[in-house]
């Protein structure tokens, strides 16, 4: 081993291996890489013996620190409960109308409201409440369970089909075509008869065919005239909004499949004052408009699905 | 050799073995096929009993014409040349799938295909991350592998055809899994996603892999293992237990595909981030590392700088390596002692990866300008930068403290395409810009210049990711934690998805170059493929003790 090769340009040994032409030097440690891996093995060391580390047969080190995330997260919420104390104080002395009347009141509720909101129901209703498919718009006039303050409080505590005692929707759409019901051709008229309701150009001769089947599968939940019912959440036919889309193929959609939604409840995740919040947020959002959709419109749709059966 | 003289009538062993194999593999999956009720389970019948059909013609006709004959005074190229291919071909799949994933991210009103659920974000991201990592290099690792360790055994690859069984079953594996997350067929463990049926097929693939390069090593005509060896070996044993104990798991029917877990719970969390953290550790580092101590030295011509610290660094490594897995999981419900254990071996871990970076790097010495003169040695070059960056940055993002504002951004995202792009992509690429001339026994490239074109775009494409998912995700991890004074948080979710979209679109444009790159490096070696042959200059090992081995097939 004593005459083992140099290498030229470092002046170093090699080992004397050699393996398809590649050779190794047999260069010491580099020393900054010793020390720096001795460094980081004490950090190690000096961590375990400050926190929490080695696990033994009946529990584990604690570390001289006494540090435990546990006891970390009780104090960082403790902390925030604090943080939330005086303005939740205020929003439980309040009635909903109250909150709303008071500008100083409302616009802490609004803020507390913006960030709860986006945080959990932006998931469906969109950012902002704008609603999608299958999801309502929440900053319109249009409320299927009431726009008051006290109905979209009310929402937001049992939500729709949540399984909740007093949840809303114990009334269901059936699926008028999956389920057999009603044949194709029926559905087919059925759709021209609720184009039709909502005032726009239909078949006159199928809206002819579907009154019969209208009044006797639809008017006990959607009304005579298709108004719906608010304190059912039974959606009008008569107006421009529509949750499952308005085109003949939507609507045909959802006679035959017959989708009904479903809104969780939140009671058990919100505080009350939180829900007072929400309410208030999204009641505003929408323009703050507490009344149902005015009859007025019911007349013209009348006035139309009339002329339309006439032709 | 006199014996395999005197049976040159009889077929060889070893292609009898994998013949019947076959046989009895397409038998199998025809009865599963044919008995099953479920049509996932059915579907991947089809393709296992395809496989097996083609395999058992061609290895009909092979020892009928008495083709499968292993020449031991000639080393088993053809089966590396094959996996160039596989490689360079699942690099394009792979890295395109990233892109299409990053478009989806970007401009998601265009990208979103709700009527095509196989396109969806959730079923690509997984072909993605698979195409990547198991595909484009898990077969660059297995072939260099072969190549490496023939060289430096100066041995035949053991087991006859059986390399060629481990190349043509781990495409298999490849493509029952990427048609599996495309059909919706997945156990959802993070880079473990394919069901039962599919992890025993790449088991009996992996096991004869294991043994394909042990008896390699076995039958070696130098005195001692070379260092590149350890590490490849250490990535197939280590890959294997891994493998086996995180899909520990149990059917719902011997027909269906569906399977659960053997852990449930946390247990099942740590079990799997053992295994994650770990095909980190031993398949794109070990692996890659054993790639690195050969094509480095080879190319630039130099010996390793350090015999001892590779040594050191090597087992340090290893078995540092293993027990950083719980940094994945920091906060959650893991114990907090298992989160400090996590935490502090991957601070310890910082040197033993750094011992990889000095080696690689300090070869050069002697030999720095072939950096300027040489583009695949710059490739490999900057690869082991991006290695010694991602190898700091992994135990910085251990430690808790940093874990809070990182975890769950893209900041993460950032991390292991440093790693990925940077220091898997681009050795693999530098080893297979030496392996093409070498292995189509070419004395060049096609072309210099278009390696430069593939180096800066790529180089470029890489770095705009990553400086695009730190910003991305430091600024999402800020807005999660705000508060309004009120004491609510500061942001909606999806208004830190939204704060993002300008870095999303720069990831993906530097997804775009990167895969750029990789198609000009395909047609660069198509050319080179195709350049007159010349004599190669590798194939004779120096002062051979024993009979000379020939680069053939």
């Amino acid at each position: 081993m004593s005459e083992r090769e140099r290498d030229d340009h470092t002046g170093t040994e090699t080992t004397g291996h050699e393996w398809d032409g590649i050779k190794e030097l047999d260069t010491p440690l580099p020393r900054w890489w010793l020390w720096t891996w001795y460094g980081s093995i004490l950090a190690a060391v000096v961590y375990w013996v400050l926190m929490p580390a080695w696990p033994g047969l009946t529990g584990y080190t604690r570390g001289i620190l006494g540090q435990s995330d546990r006891a970390q997260v009780v104090q960082d919420l403790g902390g925030l409960a604090k943080q939330r104390h005086a303005g939740e104080s205020r929003l439980r002395a309040a009635t909903l109308q109250q909150i709303e009347a008071d500008p100083e009141l409302q616009s802490y509720a609004m803020q507390v409201g913006a960030s709860v909101f986006g945080d959990n129901c932006a998931t469906c209703h969109g950012a902002g409440g704008a609603g999608a498919k299958g999801y309502p718009n929440l900053r319109d006039d249009v409320w299927l369970w009431g726009g008051s303050l006290d109905a979209i409080q009310h929402t937001i505590q049992v939500g729709v089909r949540s399984g909740h005692p007093q949840a809303r929707g114990e009334t269901v759409m059936p699926a008028f075509g999956r389920d057999q019901m009603l044949d194709d051709a029926k559905i087919n008229d059925l759709t021209e008869y609720v184009v039709a309701l909502s005032g726009r150009k239909a078949d006159g001769a199928a809206v002819a065919r579907a009154r019969q089947t209208f009044t006797d599968q639809c008017i006990a939940c959607h009304g005579p005239a298709g108004t719906g019912d608010v304190s059912r959440g039974i959606p009008n036919l008569t107006d421009a909004e529509w949750l499952y889309g308005s085109s003949r193929e939507a609507i045909r959609d959802q006679i035959w499949n017959g989708r009904n939604g479903v809104m969780p409840t939140w009671e058990a995740r919100f505080s009350p004052e939180t829900v007072k919040a929400l309410a208030v947020y999204v009641h505003a959002n929408a323009g703050g408009v507490a009344e149902p959709v005015a009859p007025a419109k019911t007349v013209a749709a009348e006035g139309v699905l009339a002329g339309a059966a006439g032709r | 050799m006199t014996q395999a003289i005197a049976r040159r009538d009889e077929a060889p062993l070893d292609a009898v073995a994998l013949y019947t194999f076959t046989g009895l593999a397409a038998f199998a999956a025809l009865l599963a096929t044919a008995f099953t009720k479920d049509p996932s389970f059915r579907f991947h019948g089809y393709v296992m009993l395809t496989a097996f059909i083609v395999a058992f013609l061609a290895l009909t006709a092979a020892l009928g014409s008495n083709r499968l004959r292993s020449d031991q005074t000639r080393y088993a190229d053809g089966v590396i040349r094959a996996g160039v291919i596989a490689t360079m071909f699942w690099a394009i799949a792979g890295l395109a799938a990233g892109a299409l994933i990053a478009s989806q991210l970007s401009w998601p009103r265009i990208f979103y295909f709700p009527d095509a659920p196989w396109l969806n974000f959730g079923r690509l991201r997984p072909l993605h991350t698979s195409a990547v990592i198991f595909a484009f290099g898990g077969n660059a690792l297995i072939a260099t592998s072969f190549y490496v360790v023939q060289r430096t055994c100066r041995a035949r690859l053991a087991g006859g055809v059986w390399p060629w069984f481990v190349f043509w079953g781990y495409q298999l594996f490849i493509v029952l899994a990427a048609t599996g997350y495309m059909a919706g067929i997945t156990q959802s463990r993070e880079y473990a996603e394919p069901e039962w049926y599919v992890d025993i097929w790449l088991t009996i693939v992996w096991v004869a892999y294991l043994l394909v390069f042990l008896g390699t090593i076995w039958k070696r005509k130098e005195p001692h293992i070379y260092v590149a060896n350890w590490f490849y070996l250490a990535f197939i044993v280590t890959i294997a237990i891994l493998h086996l104990i995180n899909n520990a798991a149990v059917p719902v029917g011997l027909l269906e595909a569906k399977s659960y877990s053997a852990f449930s719970g946390v247990q099942d969390a740590l079990v799997q981030w053992w295994y994650g953290h770990n095909a980190v550790g031993f398949f794109l580092t070990a692996g890659f590392l054993g790639m690195m101590y050969y094509f480095v030295p080879k190319r630039v011509d130099r010996p390793v700088y350090s015999y001892r610290l590779s040594i050191v660094h090597f087992w340090s490594l290893i078995f540092i390596y293993i027990w950083a897995g719980p940094h994945h999981l920091h906060y959650t419900a893991l114990p907090q002692w298992a989160q400090t254990l996590g935490m502090t071996f991957s601070i310890m871990l910082w040197m033993p990866s750094w011992g990889g970076m000095i080696n690689g790097l300090m070869t050069l010495s002697g030999a720095w300008d072939k950096l300027r003169t040489d583009p695949v040695v710059r490739m490999m070059v900057v690869a082991i930068a991006f290695y010694g960056m991602a190898t700091f940055e992994g135990p910085l993002m251990s430690i808790r403290a940093v874990n809070a504002l990182s975890h769950y951004t893209d900041w993460t995202i950032g991390h292991v395409h440093s790693g990925a792009l940077g220091w898997v992509g681009f050795i693999s690429f530098g080893a297979i810009y030496c392996m093409v001339p070498w292995l189509w026994k070419k004395d060049r490239l096609y072309s210099n210049q278009l390696v430069e074109w593939h180096f800066w775009i790529a180089t470029t494409g890489i770095l705009l990711y990553i400086a695009a998912m730190w910003v991305s995700g430091i600024m999402e991890g800020l807005m999660w934690r705000e508060y309004t004074p009120q004491g609510y948080l500061a942001n909606a979710f999806v208004e830190t998805v939204a704060a993002k979209h300008i870095e999303n679109v720069i990831r993906t444009v530097g997804g775009l170059m990167y895969l750029s790159g990789a198609v000009i490096m395909a047609y660069n070696l198509w050319r080179t493929v195709r350049l007159p042959g010349v004599v190669s200059t590798t194939s004779s090992p120096a002062a051979p003790p024993m009979p000379a081995l020939a680069a053939a097939e």
